[in-house]
């Protein structure tokens, strides 16, 4: 990786969206238009935890759920 | 002012106190507003709440989060819609990093018309959170041996249905609800199937720690008045069951003295 600009495809909550690379958890969520204090992240099915958000690297093909709270009983 | 009913008669689940003896859900509102009004006026201090996919086509709907603060309330994060224990564990895992908390409500539901607990598959899911670090109050069947089971798994609340979900019946087995009461160490909550008021007084008589309700206040005429009658019918099948109620007895006994009458 030379960090030069990539395109990277992503499974975003089932919908399959491109994103200009190289891009992180935060950078995701920021382009999003979401709120970082109000989602949680699993990337390929592992959760990434919070505190990571601003280091984990997203790679071409990853699959992402991106969640929040609703009402529920 | 009378000393007893003053007393603190707070209960406690996985460490943690809660003052009030009503848990609400936060599903079914007509819209986000009547669910902070109604859950204002309900009392209650823990509120169960899904977790579900953002909505990526409008990032900045309004959130939950903003009308029911997670500061003031404490969130319990349900499995609603999870159908295996894999399901359950990765949606408890996601809902305890957006949170920080490990106070979960497991429910495994089986297919409509009942939606009755699956249980089964909800051991399965129970082991499996126990085993990731949750600290897991299950929704199950009114069955006193199952119950004993899950507590003795390591579940922090036993919470049997009352009647099914949604259903707004009552409690419909009220032998087995105070069979699973009287054998358990852990706190019984009555979950699902309240309809009215005197539903949840009457789960409250039977000895239940507390009651959770969803359907009864969201689908009501005006939820924050039917909010604020179950926080008075709690608190009075609460104060009943503390006071001890009289026999049933089969015949009639006279309210005044019979001796001393004018002749």
């Amino acid at each position: 990786m030379d960090g030069s600009t990539q395109i990277l495809t992503l499974n975003v909550n089932g919908e399959e969206k491109k994103f200009a690379g190289p891009l992180t958890v935060v950078g995701l969520v920021d382009a999003l238009g979401l709120d970082l204090r109000k989602v949680a992240v699993e990337l390929n099915r592992e959760i990434v935890p919070r505190s990571t958000y601003a280091a984990v690297a997203l790679q071409d093909g990853d699959v992402l759920e991106i969640v929040h709270f609703i009402g529920g009983g | 002012m009378d000393g007893i009913t003053q007393l603190d008669d707070s209960w406690r689940v996985a460490g943690r106190s809660f003052g009030s003896r009503l848990i609400v859900g936060t599903g079914k509102y007509g819209d986000l507003p009547t669910t902070a009004a109604a859950i204002e006026a309900s009392g209650a201090e823990m509120v169960t709440v899904a977790v579900r996919r953002v909505n990526l086509s409008d990032p900045k709907a309004p959130m939950l989060q903003d009308f029911v603060s997670p500061s003031r309330y404490t969130y319990l994060p349900n499995t609603a819609g999870c159908f295996t224990a894999d399901d359950a564990v990765r949606t408890l895992r996601l809902a305890r990093e957006a949170g920080g908390w490990n106070l979960v409500k497991l429910e495994v539901l089986g297919p409509a018309p009942t939606l009755y607990p699956d249980m089964p598959a909800t051991f399965e899911a129970a082991a499996a959170l126990i085993k990731d670090g949750f600290e897991v109050m299950v929704y199950c069947s009114d069955d006193p041996i199952a119950a004993k089971r899950l507590e003795e798994m390591g579940c922090v609340a036993i919470m049997p249905l009352g009647a099914p979900i949604g259903s707004g019946l009552g409690v419909q087995n009220p032998l087995m609800i105070r069979m699973i009461i009287e054998s358990a160490g852990v706190p019984v909550l009555v979950d699902a199937g309240v309809g009215t008021a005197y539903d949840a007084t009457f789960a409250m008589e039977l000895g239940c720690d507390a009651v959770l309700v969803n359907s009864a206040i969201a689908l009501a005429d005006n939820p924050v008045l039917m909010a604020r009658a179950m926080k008075a019918g709690v608190e009075a099948g609460r104060l009943a069951f503390r006071a001890g109620r009289i026999p049933r007895r089969g015949e009639a006994s006279p309210s005044s003295p019979v001796s001393g009458l004018i002749r």
